[in-house]
């Protein structure tokens, strides 16, 4: 009887080894990310309102249409499963000021995933970041909105829709600094980094880390984002060291800036709290596809943004440099990749040492 | 290892000798505790005449002739050759070409066994191994047929001839065994820890080493000790403990581990003052040579999720996989067999091919294994780990890219594909799941044969 099962054996598989897998997927590292941003997406909701749970809708839904779309386009198989676009729209919507156009917002995403990822010819192949793509284009195209900030925590943000949101396409929103003094006393509508820039007022590390502060839907709680990124590192989902070189080298330049001229340059707590950078060097450097893969690599990237993001917050004329950072660090990864190979065992040094004998 | 030394990077917080990054995959030791058994005699053997690298054996007998168990049927083809001896009593049926593992038809010898023979071991040559110097014992060690047991099967005695003019400070035995699933190392250590020692001390003697380190990675702490309770006072001969990590049994990681050493590219051990030897190997060496008798069984570690009595079985060489999946009970769902460790065992294709000198295991995987295996594959998303991972300091995720480029030039020039051996952690790794190590294998076959096309 044996024998006859084992007589018949067409169902045997020829394959090459390795024979066994880690069982680590490329799903299933995307589909915690999306998990990590979720409570981020959650308080911003509830910091900013219907506005804000409408942008991120409609900004995540117009990157999974437009990826199925550009599936269907590039002749790609159906790619939604991976859960990268899901991601990318979510990142998107958390860099977009709650008081966005929708309309705009749809354009972003589909600029974000259409030239931002399938130009180069989808996941993995891109060469920067999909929603930071987005986000630089709309900056660019539509630059009054994209710095129009209304106030977090405003009475009557569930009940009512802050009266730019659902601005008619192409049509210039309205002016919403009326509604603003109304909604909040004393609201200037400035972010804390351009009242520091602008009117050398500093916000607290209190106000940083339980997000009473101006910003984009998804900067604000610093405790929130570390609290995420975290586990998404613990997990190994992500590369704990992109962040570290992101932050600490901010951090340190900073502070020699700082020590420099106290009067003229803030502390390093308030440049690491401050913008976008907490949200940017944990979930937008670490994208795998658009960081070095070599070990070096990966902290040389990570300076460059810390870096650079300095720069253009002390020196540039724009407010917020962490975009520009990433998206110039990220043309750079190639080169980076290059350099920094690893050291092939046997060879060089490991000559020398092999001499022993 | 514990959960979270798993974790850790290895090497630090003294947590003993290793290589730098390889994988840790989940060990499925389960026959380490299972003792070895012998397999009962096939009613017909196969033998092939290559059961090695280098030159195949030359028949020594022809159909219709009667063998007696131990007995020369094969006789080396020069020094780059072994000889193969008959693995029962019985009557050649056939010399004539048989599958083997490889896929490649090979000339064996088919033997009928001897149903009422009591299978003693025949033929026996005793020689005093004591009195044989480097080069005699080299013969001798050639005469008993050994070939290598790791799984590459080089001649065990031209392994032990140093190269003209190198001096050989250190001999490593190898007692990693650190492809998952294999246990018939582990065994063999520790039932026959004197066995292992005198052919250490042989092979110390053949290739004119001072001292010896028999490495085992630390998941053996038993084998560790039945080695060290085997030494004499005056051996020159050291147990040390290694990480478990894979690939640790691979012998430049290990030399590595053990002695801080690199093998520079293109070079032998030997260039680094090193040689080695399975420890397999070197018991059936410390067995063999002074009763004199061929190199005709070997253990051989029979498991997997396909299989209903795993365990580590004495297998006569030569025995039919068919024969021995019969016995051992491999039920009807089993999907694939692979030869040797699942990291980098063949699979193969018919159950019509024999355990041969290099078989180290069989492993019966199941429709489980093979759907975790099979998942989509994504395009290289730069994730790093292949990098992380890679022994041999390669960058698997550009080498994986430029082979779908087929540009197969800058994968030597650049990124040193020469280096590559195979050891499949990058594969093992890639969340996107792309045959990295199975891309790489063909490459350097399309080489390969490019540069014996053009001389
Ligand atoms: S198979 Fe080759 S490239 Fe892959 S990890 Fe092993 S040595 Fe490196
Ligand atoms: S492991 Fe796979 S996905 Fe990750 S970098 Fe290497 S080849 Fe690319």
């Amino acid at each position: 009887m044996m024998n006859q099962t084992l007589n018949q054996t067409p169902k045997i598989e020829l394959r090459t080894s390795p024979h066994i897998k880690s069982g680590r997927t490329v799903e299933q590292i995307m589909r915690n990310v999306v998990w990590a941003l979720l409570p981020i997406t959650a308080f911003s909701v509830w910091q900013y309102g219907l506005s804000a749970l409408l942008l991120i809708v409609t900004v995540t839904a117009t990157c999974l249409a437009t990826e199925r779309f550009m599936n269907r386009v590039m002749l790609t198989g159906n790619t939604l499963s991976d859960w990268s676009a899901t991601i990318t729209g979510l990142l998107l919507a958390l860099t977009l000021p709650p008081s966005y156009p929708l309309w705009m917002g749809v354009v972003s995403g589909f600029v974000g995933i259409a030239l931002g990822k399938f130009l180069f010819g989808g996941m993995g192949f891109n060469v920067f970041n999909p929603a930071l793509v987005g986000r630089a284009f709309v900056q660019a195209a539509f630059p009054v909105s994209i710095s129009t900030w209304t106030p977090a925590f405003a009475p009557g943000r569930f009940s009512g829709l802050i009266p730019t949101t659902l601005t008619a396409p192409l049509m210039t929103p309205p002016d919403i600094a009326y509604w603003a003094k109304h909604a909040l006393d004393g609201f200037t509508g400035a972010t804390p980094l351009a009242r520091w820039k602008f009117e050398n007022v500093l916000a607290t590390p209190q106000d940083f880390l339980t997000g009473a502060v101006t910003a984009s839907a998804g900067e604000t709680s610093a405790i929130l984002i570390l609290l995420c990124g975290g586990y998404l590192a613990a997990r190994k989902f992500m590369d704990w060291r992109i962040p570290v070189a992101v932050l600490g080298s901010a951090a340190l330049l900073a502070l020699a800036f700082h020590v420099f001229s106290p009067v003229r340059y803030p502390e390093p707590s308030f440049v690491l709290l401050s913008g976008g950078l907490l949200l940017g060097a944990v979930f937008m450097a670490t994208d795998m596809a658009t960081s070095p893969v070599t070990p070096w690599g990966v902290w040389i990237f990570g300076g460059i943004i810390g870096v650079v993001t300095v720069v253009i917050r002390y020196f540039g004329g724009l407010t917020e440099g962490v975009m520009y950072a990433i998206l110039f660090a990220n043309s750079l990864v190639p080169m980076i990749d290059q350099y920094t190979q690893p050291r092939v065992f046997g060879s060089l040094s490991g000559q020398r040492k092999g001499k022993k004998a | 290892m514990s959960a979270v030394g798993k974790w850790l990077p290895s090497g630090l917080f003294g947590r003993g000798k290793t290589f730098a990054r390889g994988i840790h995959p989940d060990s499925h030791k389960d026959t380490a505790g299972l003792a070895i058994r012998r397999l009962p005699f096939a009613p017909e053997m196969i033998v092939p005449l290559s059961q090695h690298i280098g030159k195949p054996a030359i028949a020594l007998v022809q159909a219709g002739q009667e063998v007696v168990r131990g007995e020369p049927i094969g006789r080396a083809d020069g020094f780059f050759s072994l000889p193969v001896h008959a693995p029962v009593t019985g009557v050649v049926r056939a010399v004539e070409p048989r599958m083997t593992a490889s896929g490649a038809m090979v000339t064996s010898v088919v033997i009928h066994t001897h149903p009422s023979s009591d299978q003693q071991v025949l033929y026996r040559t005793p020689q005093d191994v004591a009195a044989l110097s480097g080069k005699a014992l080299i013969q001798a060690i050639q005469d008993a047929g050994i070939a290598g047991m790791g799984g590459a099967t080089f001649p065990a005695h031209v392994k032990l001839a140093p190269p003209e003019g190198a001096v050989i400070d250190t001999f490593i035995a190898n007692g990693a065994e650190c492809e998952p699933y294999l246990t018939c190392d582990h065994r063999t250590m520790l039932e026959q820890p004197n066995d292992v020692i005198a052919g250490v001390r042989l092979a110390m003697r053949a290739c004119g080493a001072p001292r010896a380190i028999i490495g085992v990675e630390d998941n053996k702490p038993d084998a560790i000790r039945a080695l060290r309770a085997a030494l004499r006072p005056e051996d020159a001969i050291t147990v040390e403990a290694v990480v478990t990590k894979y690939p640790q049994g691979a012998e430049g990681t290990l030399i590595y581990a053990l002695l801080g050493r690199e093998i520079p590219i293109g070079q032998r051990t030997s260039a680094i003052g090193a040689l080695g030897s399975n420890v397999m190997t070197l018991a059936y060496i410390g067995r063999l040579l002074h009763v004199g008798e061929g190199f005709i069984e070997r253990v051989v570690t029979v498991t997997g999720p396909g299989v209903a009595r795993p365990g580590n079985y004495l297998v006569p060489l030569g025995t039919p996989l068919r024969f021995l999946l019969e016995y051992t009970g491999a039920h009807g769902n089993e999907r694939e067999i692979v030869l040797g460790g699942p990291m980098m065992g063949p699979a193969i294709a018919s159950l019509d091919v024999s355990i041969t000198k290099g078989t180290s295991g069989v492993l019966v995987l199941g429709a489980a294994e093979i759907a975790t295996r099979s998942a989509r594959s994504h395009p290289c998303i730069k994730c790093g780990e292949c990098v992380q991972v890679c022994p041999k300091g390669l960058n698997p995720s550009m080498l994986g890219m430029l082979a779908a480029q087929r540009d197969y030039d800058t994968m030597v020039g650049h990124y040193h594909l020469d280096e590559c051996f195979d050891c499949g952690c990058c594969s093992y790794v890639c969340p996107s799941n792309i045959p990295l190590a199975q891309q790489f294998r063909i490459a350097k076959g399309v080489l390969r044969k490019r540069a014996a096309a053009t001389p």
